[in-house]
């Protein structure tokens, strides 16, 4: 037989505790007893009704009419905004005011202004340019390793500077522009691989040597123009040197071939309209810090 | 306190405690609607904030069907952290074409208020793609379908209409070229002059490198990347935008 684990209560159990009192109401034959809220409770509740009536008189609080109550603080968060961002600014105060002033070479040149921009720029590289560039801008396929002293367009404080205002074929008018043409609707496949051949030589990969022949007379006639008679580019046309083992868009035969035949334009945003002139510099003192400045 | 002595006269006629709670509901529902209509301060005067186009349209369906909102906000708060992160804090005005809105309120990544603009196009595809190709340490999924389904988009006059019907301020002559914008913008080859006159700003662009299908990447990258950019803040003080 199985027991019960508990003592149900019995009637006499319940019955035993006082007769909570009634309100009074009957409702046929029923009767409501009288169960006040806690006091504590209601001593808060009447609380917050005092708070919410200083909070009227304070601070902007009901609409009204056309317009609301703005309270007699005259608070507004936009304003309060402003505020914090004009206060963070005088905190940094001297040394923004400074970078703002400078030139990028006396940047660069007085340690104290360096050490603050390397580190502003850190800050403002992880989000803005660490999506594509990635952490410490080591790059990767698309898009260009700022780490490395293989500049497109130039490692200079200036062209850096030049880059990051007006990005690389965002759009703007003074952006960096380079286009190069798809050759696979201009050269034969086997140009196009003789040059493909040609170029993996030219940073000493291995390469089928029969070839390099034909595809130094294509590259010749057909790259040099842009990437130069060596194959070590020209930063004036954004031609990237090929002549190193450095790739934008991969370096063995396949990738080479594709890159000929259709080749990829990639994009880069300007952040002359997005990032302010100070942030901008202090960037343009980061991407050179990172190993490739000129 | 008399008033409470009446209590049990309202409880037991129940006509009359129906009126008294349909007078006491109004007041708290017209409190609360009245000034919807009649302040004038609720959406800040800016210029630039257009209708969207028919792919950005397109584009914020598929953001909805795919729950971006789920982890992504759109709202950038008048704070400094957020603002010196994102941008410009995001005004009412800059939503009111939104139906719904998307300003979320959770934020699993980071908030899309003012993505447009911020990354290249080859770079959203590749992130939508794969994610981690592109940010190693993001936890979004990948969304690598969206380049192989072709938009839907015979419809697409359908939602510019409903969205009207709700207030944007659509014209016939943009439900008439609704179609024809739309591929112009995934393709703009097929000429972008129209476009850009009925939506200034439109971002036009081979968005995932293959102009011949338009495609759901198409649709949702034309929509990341007019987010934020339809006004200049460089034309206002703090002072135009205190309402």
């Amino acid at each position: 037989m199985v027991e019960s684990s508990r003592e149900m209560p019995t009637s006499s159990d319940r019955n035993s505790a006082p007769e909570p009192a009634t309100t009074g109401h009957s409702w046929d034959g029923i009767e409501e007893y009288n169960k006040p809220l806690p006091k504590w409770w209601l001593y808060v509740l009447y609380a917050t009704i005092v708070w919410s009536i200083g909070y009227y008189v304070f601070y902007p609080s009901w609409p009204w009419a056309n317009g609301y109550l703005r309270g007699v603080l005259g608070y507004n968060q936009r304003v309060e905004l402003e505020q914090t961002m004009v206060a963070a600014r005088e905190a940094q105060g001297a040394l923004l005011a400074s970078i703002d002033a400078a030139e990028l070479p006396e940047i660069q040149a007085d340690p104290d202004l360096r050490t603050f921009a390397v580190a502003g720029g850190k800050t403002a590289f992880a989000d803005n340019c660490a999506p594509c560039h990635g952490p410490g801008g080591g790059g990767q396929v698309g898009y260009p390793s700022l780490a490395d002293d293989d500049w497109i367009w130039g490692g200079s404080l200036e062209e850096i500077h030049q880059t990051l205002l007006y990005g690389v074929r965002f759009g703007h008018d003074e952006s960096r522009i380079s286009e190069m043409p798809a050759f696979g609707a201009m050269l034969e496949r086997a140009e196009i691989n003789a040059v493909a051949e040609y170029v993996l030589s030219l940073s000493g990969q291995d390469h089928d040597a029969a070839m390099v022949e034909e595809g130094s007379a294509v590259f010749a006639d057909n790259c040099a123009a842009c990437h130069g008679e060596k194959g070590d580019g020209i930063r004036e046309l954004g031609a990237p040197s090929l002549a190193d083992s450095i790739w934008l868009y991969g370096g063995d035969k396949n990738s080479i071939v594709r890159q000929v035949t259709q080749p990829r334009h990639g994009v880069m945003p300007a952040w002359i309209d997005r990032l302010d002139p100070v942030t901008i510099k202090m960037l343009t003192v980061y991407v050179h810090s990172l190993g490739g400045g000129e | 306190m008399s008033l409470w002595k009446h209590h049990e006269h309202v409880e037991k006629n129940s006509i009359l405690l129906l009126i008294l709670i349909l007078i006491t509901v109004s007041i708290g529902g017209i409190v609360e609607i009245v000034p919807l209509y009649t302040i004038e301060s609720t959406i800040e005067e800016v210029e630039g904030v257009r209708p969207y186009s028919p792919l950005e349209l397109a584009g914020r369906n598929i953001y909805i069907r795919e729950g971006c909102y789920s982890c992504h906000s759109q709202q950038v708060r008048p704070f400094r952290d957020e603002v010196e992160r994102y941008g410009h804090y995001s005004l009412a005005a800059e939503s009111m074409y939104d139906h719904p809105f998307q300003w979320g309120s959770k934020r699993t990544g980071p908030d899309l208020a003012r993505v447009g603009g911020k990354y290249s196009d080859e770079w959203h595809v590749a992130h939508m793609i794969e994610p981690q190709a592109v940010v190693p340490e993001s936890i979004m999924p990948p969304y690598r379908f969206l380049i192989e389904k072709e938009l839907r988009h015979d419809d697409i006059a359908d939602h510019l209409r409903a969205n009207r019907a709700v207030g944007v301020p659509y014209t016939d002559e943009m439900i008439e070229n609704a179609v024809a914008d739309l591929r112009a913008q995934a393709n703009p080859e097929l000429g972008i002059d129209g476009l850009l006159e009925r939506y200034p700003n439109a971002h036009a662009a081979n968005f995932d490198g293959n102009p011949r299908v338009v495609t759901e990447m198409d649709a949702l990258v034309a929509y990341l990347q007019i987010l934020g950019r339809m006004v200049d803040f460089s034309q206002y003080e703090v002072e135009d935008l205190i309402q």
